[in-house]
């Protein structure tokens, strides 16, 4: 559990805007992340949670600072390089429709990555990648679009398994699910971390299902951490202002619940005039 | 989220098995003459060596100017003796080759490109596009022309030129294909996994263009035929060797003394042409459609929505309570499954919404909630019939009569959408677009709409209104946005609010306040609200009642706090277990 698996340090990510005037969208983020453990990114829209597990992928520039993993820099270094380094690194994106081919049947997405790193796998390896995520073992001949969007998050599990990942980057992995069938896919991410004894860095919007989920978890606001902490004491004990704006804005369901934090979350916006700025007239995104 | 709301639109138009194509290619009546009279052609050409009845060239002096069906040459002979139909027969394979090379190179110059330039961007974009800018600024027939003085009579140089030519129209394609295809998480995906750029182009992106790609080619194949007979008809190809465009250039001359000579080339030449550019029309229709078409036949439609119409007219008038603003009564909506059957998603649901009351619509995607919502507006997807049932707005029948709901659209119904920004038009300030909606269903002054609409902004919490009045959409934030519909929803003073996911697209800190602010004009107004949502925290946050959806059935409905505290049915339950499985009870 102590491994440091991955280490972000002093992560600046710029993203050059129109007229040349480039915009920081993170600043000066550190994260390390141990071997089993699931370290949950939470955040509203244009905190920068995205871009960080993209950064940590290679899929967006690292301007300052450098991601380590198992202690190699694995920060702007070409893709040669990274599949040798950094195939320990997976992901399940947020959008099952758009994240897998929908030309390509199942087991042709499955085998894809395991023929990328030229490991030995084929019909069997799929079979056991589609049994650990509870799809039948003849899906494989099917195209994605046969599948339910919570069907297809299981098949983008799969393939994030297919190279044994020391880490999964989970970008929103529940959010365009229904809600009896994100409680699946949570269980799901659990069960498999108890097999394989994969680390998770979850990335949400939502403090209750990053909970439900971490053994930490990182607060972002506006490119910053602004609370790191364990899960329970960051979800159910907040000590930042802002997480604590979260919490009470998350709605409970059951009314009478409901009604008092609602009157919590009017007398606690009454009390501090601090704005986190969510009517502000430039859209953040 | 779009997933949400709209479970019949999942299935988005993609590029079909290649077996289905061809299959559905060979029972279009259309695509089938096409591609007869293209084999027949080039049958016409690939034979000439066996069967054609006399040599190139070869002249029959008996036979000169012979008209159409004199013996020994069924479509006649030109005025050297030379048999029509043998110099057609040995011109098709030159005129194939010319096309089939215009093919190869524009495919292989601008294909390339095209992949590359959409992949990498960056200076091989900028420098590729300015080239194709400057071959397309180019004058193909009159650089064909020029050539001529160069090469002398080669048609094949000529043809290999004009593919260069064509080809910028190939990466232009290709370009904005691949531009679209790179944004897709499947090619991130794939970036994780490690696969090299090449293979990623070759198994990715080369697959989303194969079908623009092929539609584009049967219409390079006709102009590349057509601009071939052009430079053959004005003398540029080789005298020598019996062509089309020389056929008829040679008939042409010699028209007045054989009338029918220029009419078999003229023949071949266009309707090669047509049989191409309508073969690609089929081709668009059978690539770039959905898989299965879905359409239902327009007198099954009308039989359907007429005999729903009979229902309600013969029907007694449903019995409706005093305080009971909207009532919904068996309705019944249906999405075509074919061109005669219709599969039923919401099956007589009836829905009653008294004065003032929230009423919650709670279910997951695909259980018709949103269709329900839809309906009540008269906002359906034009593909949707609905099969029966009423829905009375105070005692009126909005679906019986048109006019009805006309006019309780927008006056006495308000509606707040999903997707905030794609429901402002990005062309027009919100200013404009609140007054023209507010003036549409309301008989009011520009000034006074303006005056009434700055003081209605300032109520759903916009801090500066006059100036937000002058901003664009994409000048504001999403949950500004969404405050501006709210406004635009409740400025002609409307009875009914229909709310469809109103703050799913939401930050969770913006949810809360849009929440606050509908309760608050509820409240001020008097206002009754549907509220379609999956979210059942939000749920417990603003409704009086709740009825939850599965499958196009309400399973169940109560107040809020009998929902919650006792709920009846096991798919109630399990939402409910669900749900507060990933809450965060403690504060």
């Amino acid at each position: 559990m102590n491994e440091k698996l991955l280490q972000v340090e002093n992560l600046v990510v710029t993203f050059k805007g129109r007229h040349g005037i480039s915009k920081r969208v993170i600043d000066d983020v550190s994260l390390d992340l141990h071997a089993g453990e699931t370290l949950s990114l939470v955040g509203e829209s244009g905190s920068g949670k995205t871009t960080i597990g993209r950064a940590i992928l290679g899929l967006a520039p690292v301007t300052e600072g450098t991601i380590m993993f198992r202690g190699e820099v694995i920060s702007n270094i070409s893709r040669t390089q990274r599949r040798k380094v950094a195939r320990g690194i997976q992901v399940v994106f947020q959008d099952p429709y758009s994240s897998l081919n929908p030309s390509m049947t199942v087991e042709d997405i499955l085998v894809e990555p395991m023929a990328a790193a030229g490991a030995q796998g084929g019909r069997q390896r799929v079979r056991e990648l589609l049994d650990s995520v509870g799809l039948p073992s003849d899906s494989g001949s099917r195209y994605p679009k046969e599948f339910s969007g919570g069907q297809r998050q299981r098949i983008a599990i799969a393939r994030a398994l297919a190279l044994d990942p020391a880490v999964i980057i989970c970008d929103e992995p529940t959010s365009a699910l229904d809600v009896t069938t994100q409680a699946r896919v949570l269980s799901l991410f659990k069960d498999l971390q108890e097999q394989t004894g994969v680390a998770y860095l979850f990335i949400s919007h939502d403090l209750g299902v990053v909970n439900s989920i971490s053994d930490r978890i990182a607060v972002l606001y506006q490119g910053s951490v602004v609370e790191l902490g364990e899960a329970r004491q960051v979800a159910l004990n907040p000590r930042h202002e802002y997480t604590r704006r979260l919490q009470m804005a998350a709605p409970v369901a059951d009314p009478a619940k409901q009604r008092e934090r609602r009157s919590a979350r009017l007398k606690l916006l009454a009390n501090d005039k601090t704005t986190f700025d969510t009517n502000s007239a430039a859209a953040t995104l | 989220m779009s997933a949400e709301t709209t479970p019949l639109a999942i299935d988005t138009p993609t590029a079909p098995k290649g077996r289905s194509v061809l299959k559905r290619l060979l029972t279009n009546p259309q695509g089938v003459l096409c591609i007869a009279f293209l084999l027949f052609v080039i049958v016409f050409g690939l034979v000439s060596p066996v069967l054609a009845p006399y040599q190139p060239n070869q002249a029959d002096l008996d036979a000169v100017n012979a008209p159409p069906f004199s013996p020994g040459h069924l479509l006649g002979a030109d005025r050297a003796g030379r048999d029509t139909l043998s110099q057609l027969m040995w011109g098709t394979s030159g005129t194939l080759l010319g096309s089939v090379l215009v093919l190869v190179i524009a495919v292989l110059i601008g294909v390339t490109g095209g992949l590359l330039a959409g992949f990498y961007r960056g200076k091989f974009e900028a420098v590729a596009g300015f080239i194709t800018d400057v071959i397309m600024s180019l004058p193909s027939i009159v650089l064909l022309i020029a050539l001529f003085a160069l090469t002398g009579p080669n048609v094949l140089v000529a043809m290999a030129v004009f593919g260069v030519l064509v080809s910028p129209t190939y990466y232009r394609l290709v370009r904005s294909v691949v531009l679209a295809v790179r944004t897709e998480l499947y090619i991130d995906a794939a970036k994780v996994v490690g696969l090299p750029d090449l293979r990623i182009i070759g198994r990715h992106v080369l697959w989303a263009v194969r079908a623009p790609v092929v539609i584009q080619s049967s219409f390079v194949a006709a102009s590349g035929i057509a601009i071939q007979a052009g430079v053959e008809f004005l003398g540029l190809g080789d005298p020598k060797q019996p062509s089309w465009g020389g056929i008829l250039q040679n008939a042409n001359a010699n028209i007045y003394n054989n009338r029918f000579g220029v009419l078999w080339p003229a023949l071949l030449i266009s309707l090669t042409i047509l049989a191409l550019v309508l073969l690609g029309n089929v081709l668009r229709d059978v690539l770039q459609s959905s898989a299965h078409n879905n359409t239902l036949k327009k007198s099954r439609r009308r039989e359907l929505v007429t005999s729903a119409q009979r229902a309600r007219t013969e029907a007694d008038r449903p019995d409706v309570p005093q305080e009971v603003l909207l009532s919904i009564r068996g309705l019944r909506i249906g999405y075509p499954d074919g061109p005669e059957s219709v599969r039923e998603v919401v099956h007589g649901v009836d829905l009653d919404v008294r004065k003032g009351e929230i009423h919650g619509l709670v279910g997951e995607s695909g259980s018709g909630k949103s269709q329900m919502a839809f309906a009540t507006l008269g906002i359906l997807p034009k593909e949707a019939v609905i099969l029966g049932g009423s829905i009375l707005l105070d005692g009126e029948d909005l679906l019986a009569d048109n006019k009805a709901l006309k006019a309780a659209r927008g006056h006495r119904i308000g509606y707040i959408p999903q997707e905030p920004m794609s429901n402002l038009d990005p062309s027009f300030t919100i200013g404009a677009q609140l007054i023209h909606g507010l003036r549409a269903v309301k008989k009011i002054s520009a000034k006074d709409a303006r005056k009434h609409l700055i003081r209605l902004l300032a109520r759903v919490g916009i801090r500066d209104p006059e100036g937000v009045m002058g901003l664009y959409p994409h000048e504001i934030s999403g949950g500004m946005a969404q405050r501006v519909l709210i406004c635009g929803a409740v400025a002609a003073d409307p009875e009914l609010i229909v709310a469809d996911e109103p703050t799913t697209a939401l930050d969770v800190t913006v949810q809360a306040e849009v929440l606050e602010l509908l309760r608050e004009l509820s409240m001020e107004r008097g206002l009754a609200m549907i509220l379609v949502t999956h979210n059942l925290g939000v749920v417990a946050d603003l409704c009086d009642n709740v009825s939850v959806m599965k499958d196009g059935r309400i399973v169940e409905r109560s107040d809020v706090d009998s929902l919650f505290t006792a709920p009846q049915q096991r798919y109630t339950q399990e939402l409910l277990e669900s749900s507060r499985r990933v809450e965060l009870l403690e504060v």
